[in-house]
């Protein structure tokens, strides 16, 4: 048995930052199953109790192991409706890999030598779309007399859409932008999650009969209660978090400071990085300033510094962390990637104010040094501002990737519709059932932002309650 | 998303106002003043906010009415009745609160005075006296005159070179009307610098003004904050918590640079075009 992990192939930094495709290759046919056979099939094992959605992680990579590729894709889907997806973009080290036998005990995430099960799933999935392998719907004579509506087109409501449409339900998803998938389309840009990847994953869902309808926002064209009395005997709210979050310091508004969703909506949803063929404009700094260590500000420092590559800028792109890479809550392989890429990381850093120019943009970064102080309630020690370390540094581009709040698109015109603080949607946490009768709800509309594959474990738990709902009628 | 029809209402000095109707039942069926769409010419297009000048429920119809300026609403100018928009979503933003407020002032300049259109008869039929004011460069660009004069009880007509109406400025009237008599609301669409005149020819008479903002947006759903104004110092987005703000609490020096933030690029792009 070979015990170092099979490296995967990625695209050489020097050549990849000049443009917007895939980075990371993935597995060969060796070598994926060279990566299966390190597997040791663990009688008791900890990976799937990793997985959010709980996928028999063992048995496909059994089936792979023994070129029955066929079957772990069968397998996969069986809990997971994305494997392409999620193989590419979960943050694998923090869950499958991480419960992981090889991983260490009590590391922050796994270990190197823990399987690279998401490389494999990516495989399989990536099999499962050139060979057009396709799931079967199950026939319920009960269930398709039935319709549900689906708001939202991003993984939560895909996969909702998914999972109902597969058990006969008559599915309409309905999104609000001019294009579906939400987050894995305006907010993950092509170089992690190619957009034929995506479009596959999609078109997979609309071959089990799910119906798109794109531009139409539930709560403005059509109210909760409309759609039930269209016919629709349960909902599914897959929202997202819409509202993206400033640091509420002087200068914030200073022209060409931008939020990471604006500024990553603007390559990835309206493809400003190739303006002026597409016809949405994007700023581009000398010296770029992306605040935040989460996947987002990752994103957005990658997709800033290509932009400086494609435009002939000398690359200057800082990520400016007020903790350390540690806490940063970023996927690990994204912080390789980013540092391949000439990202520089300037950590300990609190920004206190942007400054500009007589025509309003921005110019300078000021900010305090920090140090980490007592563990806050996440478990990460906290940054604590040192007194009169004031520093400045030039910055003519920059990008807030602190986090979202909750969309409140809906919220705001249903108030039977029950939120948080936060505004976040309350759920039932054993069925995801909301404060409405038939109104279910998934993602990061429900306790704020997660990852991509939480969505999905949300969803899919929304969609067993919801066929229960159905079957009661 | 068909267009139905499509007029041009004002063409002079190189500018064109035009009008399009379009198919949209369920945005037709739920627009109320106040309140805009955003669209897409074709795929590689600009997500555009417009305001919804008129939404005709039974027909399913939704009119806009659009002043070319950069390459995008030329590209929407240049369509022809019976082609279709790539995408059309809404309606977006709050609507206009409307209720009886006694005399009501409607300040519009340029294409402002279409979006001041859907307010003043919503405001006529509450039960308010109306008084309108447009502004206009020229004759030839003056648009919806006789459309105003319908829903109000007095059209004033301004023109910055005199060729109709009077020669000057909208405020020039407006602080006349507010020296004689009280009134209880201004509401004000048109240039951004309009609008802050406008804020500031109020101040003095301490009247709830509001001004509808027409800020740079991209999804206009209050995820991306490209919209953000500052509002009695505090950050809104204009796509959702808008578009309409109280006048003297809008941070206008910032607003007017926010809104210049991509002047190269649309300069740029309009060459490249022979625009």
């Amino acid at each position: 048995m070979k015990k170092e992990p099979v490296k995967i192939k990625e695209k050489d930094s020097a050549l990849r930052v000049k443009n917007f495709e895939e980075v990371v290759q993935g597995f060969s046919e060796i070598e994926a199953l060279e990566e299966a056979m390190r597997c040791i099939q663990c009688k008791n094992p900890q990976c799937i109790s990793g997985c959010p959605v709980g996928i028999d992680i063992k048995a496909f990579i059994r089936e792979l192991s023994k070129k029955d590729y066929d079957s772990a894709y069968f397998t996969i889907r069986k809990n997971n409706n994305f494997p392409s997806i999620c193989g590419r973009i979960c943050p694998a080290e923090y869950q499958c890999r991480k419960a992981c036998v090889f991983t260490k005990k009590g590391k922050p995430f796994a270990s190197k030598e823990s399987i690279n099960i998401h490389f494999l799933e990516r495989f399989i999935g990536d099999h499962g779309a050139k060979k057009g392998l396709e799931v079967k719907i199950v026939k319920n004579e009960k269930l398709s007399k039935f319709k549900v509506a689906v708001v939202g087109s991003g993984p939560a409501g895909l996969c909702c859409a998914g999972e109902l449409a597969r058990n006969g339900v008559k599915v309409s998803v309905f999104e609000g932008l001019h294009k579906t998938g939400g987050v894995l389309r305006y907010g993950i840009p092509a170089f992690r999650l190619p957009r034929n990847v995506l479009d596959f994953e999609i078109d997979s869902l609309k071959k089990l009969g799910v119906e798109i309808s794109l531009n139409f926002i539930v709560g403005k064209a059509k109210t909760i209660d409309e759609l039930f009395s269209e016919g629709f005997s349960a909902i599914f709210l897959g929202l997202g978090a819409g509202i993206p979050s400033f640091l509420g310091i002087p200068g914030e508004n200073l022209c060409n400071v931008y939020s990471a969703n604006e500024f990553l909506t603007r390559v990835n949803l309206m493809s400003a990085h190739i303006f002026p063929a597409y016809h949405t404009p994007i700023n581009i700094g000398k010296h770029i300033v992306v605040i935040g260590g989460g996947n987002t500000a990752m994103d957005a420092a990658r997709v800033a510094i290509r932009l400086q590559h494609m435009n002939a800028i000398k690359p200057d792109t800082t990520i400016s962390y007020r903790r350390t890479e540690v806490e940063m809550p970023s996927r690990r392989l994204e912080i390789e990637h980013a540092k391949e890429e000439g990202i520089k990381f300037d950590i300990l850093v609190k920004p206190e104010e942007f400054t500009g120019d007589e025509k309003g943009f921005v110019t300078k970064m000021r900010s305090s040094r920090c140090k980490l102080g007592e563990p806050d309630n996440t478990g990460r020690r906290k940054p604590v501002v040192i007194p009169d370390s004031l520093f400045e540094v030039d910055c003519d581009l920059a990008v807030i990737a602190i986090g979202l709040g909750a969309n409140q698109m809906l919220t705001r015109v249903t108030p039977q519709l029950k939120t948080d603080k936060y505004g976040d949607v309350i759920v039932n946490s054993e069925n995801m059932e909301t404060s409405i009768k038939g109104v279910f709800a998934g993602g990061d509309i429900v306790g704020g932002e997660g990852t991509v594959i939480e969505a999905l474990g949300m969803a899919k738990k929304a969609a067993s309650a919801i066929i229960e709902h159905l079957l009661r009628l | 998303m068909k267009i139905l029809n499509k007029e041009i209402i004002a063409d002079s000095q190189g500018i064109r106002i035009i009008k399009i109707d379009i198919h949209s039942p369920d945005i037709a069926k739920k627009a109320q003043a106040g309140q805009f769409v955003v669209l897409m010419v074709k795929e590689v297009g600009e997500r555009i906010p417009l305001t919804v000048v008129k939404a005709d429920p039974v027909k399913g119809i939704v009119t806009i009415i659009v002043q070319e300026a950069g390459l995008s609403t030329k590209l929407l100018g240049s369509l022809e009745k019976g082609e279709s928009l790539y995408s059309m979503v809404g309606p977006l933003g709050h609507p206009t609160q409307i209720k009886k407020y006694g005399n009501v002032i409607l300040v519009g300049g340029g294409v402002g005075i279409a979006e001041i259109y859907p307010v003043a008869r919503a405001m006529k039929d509450a039960g308010n006296h109306v008084t309108a004011i447009l502004g206009s460069r020229t004759k030839e660009l003056l648009i919806l005159e006789s459309e105003l004069k319908e829903v109000s009880a007095e059209v004033l007509v301004m023109t910055d070179d005199g060729s109709y109406g009077r020669k000057g400025f909208v405020t020039d009237s407006l602080k006349e009307l507010l020296g004689k008599s009280k009134y209880d609301l201004v509401y004000a669409v048109g240039p951004l610098s309009m609008m802050r005149a406008v804020s500031m020819a109020t101040k003095p008479y301490v009247i709830h003004t509001l001004v509808s903002l027409n800020t740079v947006m991209v999804d206009a759903t209050g995820m991306c904050g490209c919209c953000r104004v500052s509002v009695a110092g505090v950050t809104k987005f204009s796509c959702v918590d808008g578009p309409e703000f109280e006048a003297g609490e809008v941070d206008w020096e910032e607003l007017l640079k926010r809104n210049n933030i991509y002047v190269e690029k649309e300069k740029h792009i309009c060459r490249l075009n022979n625009m």
